[in-house]
């Protein structure tokens, strides 16, 4: 039952990350993305992780990808703006990343599959993890925070209007 | 739970390579910057997996980072992104190479 679910999960996210890829409408991309996440997120709580799980779709299909479409509709990007990219280099970029997925494939393929099996773990449970994260982790928490505070007041920056900078006093 | 760690390891390579070929693919810069957070998110599938199957924590706690980073990232990026399309009026990467208008 479990492993049909992972299968399910896995077809869907691989295939809507390819929809990510190929679709022609950039706001068709976003809502593709989505869909992924939502499946690593069924992933996640497959594993049993379920702090990570949350904070996973709170961060990325709750806060990131409404930036992104709120981006994309500011910019009035549509299907029709869509820059178009030669045929030959097409070819190439799917001949390369063809390349690097046989590359990674043989180097993974000797791995042993009966190596590590699963336990029943509770670590992800969010009772032991904020315990590791609030003890052993507390320094990179906190200097998280500070990352967050650091990207925000920059975004800012970027985002005023710059006549006020270079105007001469 | 019966699956073994190694169809966590597919999984996680398949998403990487679509994010790769997503990058070399598109020329629209906000479709590069998705596909980077696919990579982003393939390997915390995999870190995630580790963490769990390892009964280690820290590959976890080290998750919940690499997201923060990508928010910072992403919020960042994406006020680049929106500066340089009031400068060049577009957000194709071929024209976005020369960095300066």
């Amino acid at each position: 039952m479990t492993l049909y679910l992972f299968y399910f999960l896995s077809f869907l996210a691989i295939l809507s990350a390819l929809m990510v890829v190929f679709s022609k409408n950039p706001v068709h991309s976003v809502l593709y993305l989505i869909i992924t996440f939502f499946c690593i997120f069924g992933h996640y709580l497959l594993m049993n992780a379920q702090f990570v799980a949350f904070v996973h779709i709170i961060v990325y299909a709750g806060a990131i990808m409404v930036l992104f479409l709120y981006v994309l509709m500011l910019l009035n990007l549509n299907s029709e703006s869509e820059p178009h990219k030669n045929n030959t280099l097409k070819f190439v970029a799917v001949i390369s990343a063809c390349l690097l997925m046989v590359v990674l494939v043989a180097a993974l393929r000797g791995t042993d599959d009966k190596m590590l099996q699963d336990t029943g773990s509770q670590i992800g449970y969010v009772r032991n993890l904020g315990k590791v994260m609030l003890t052993d982790f507390l320094l990179p928490f906190e200097i998280t925070s500070i990352l967050l505070l650091a990207a925000m007041v920059g975004a800012v920056m970027i985002g005023k209007k710059s006549s006020n900078t270079t105007t001469p006093q | 739970m019966k699956i073994p760690v190694e169809y966590y390891l597919w999984l996680s390579l398949a998403l990487f390579c679509i994010g790769v070929l997503g990058v070399l693919f598109r020329r629209n810069a906000i479709i590069v910057f998705m596909c980077i957070e696919l990579m982003l998110n393939a390997v915390n599938v995999l870190l995630v997996a580790f963490s769990t199957y390892l009964n280690d924590a820290a590959g976890q706690v080290f998750v919940f980072f690499i997201m923060a980073v990508a928010a910072a990232e992403v919020a960042v990026g994406l006020a680049i992104l929106v500066k340089m399309h009031d400068n060049t009026k577009t957000v194709d990467i071929d024209i976005l190479n020369r960095l300066k208008w």
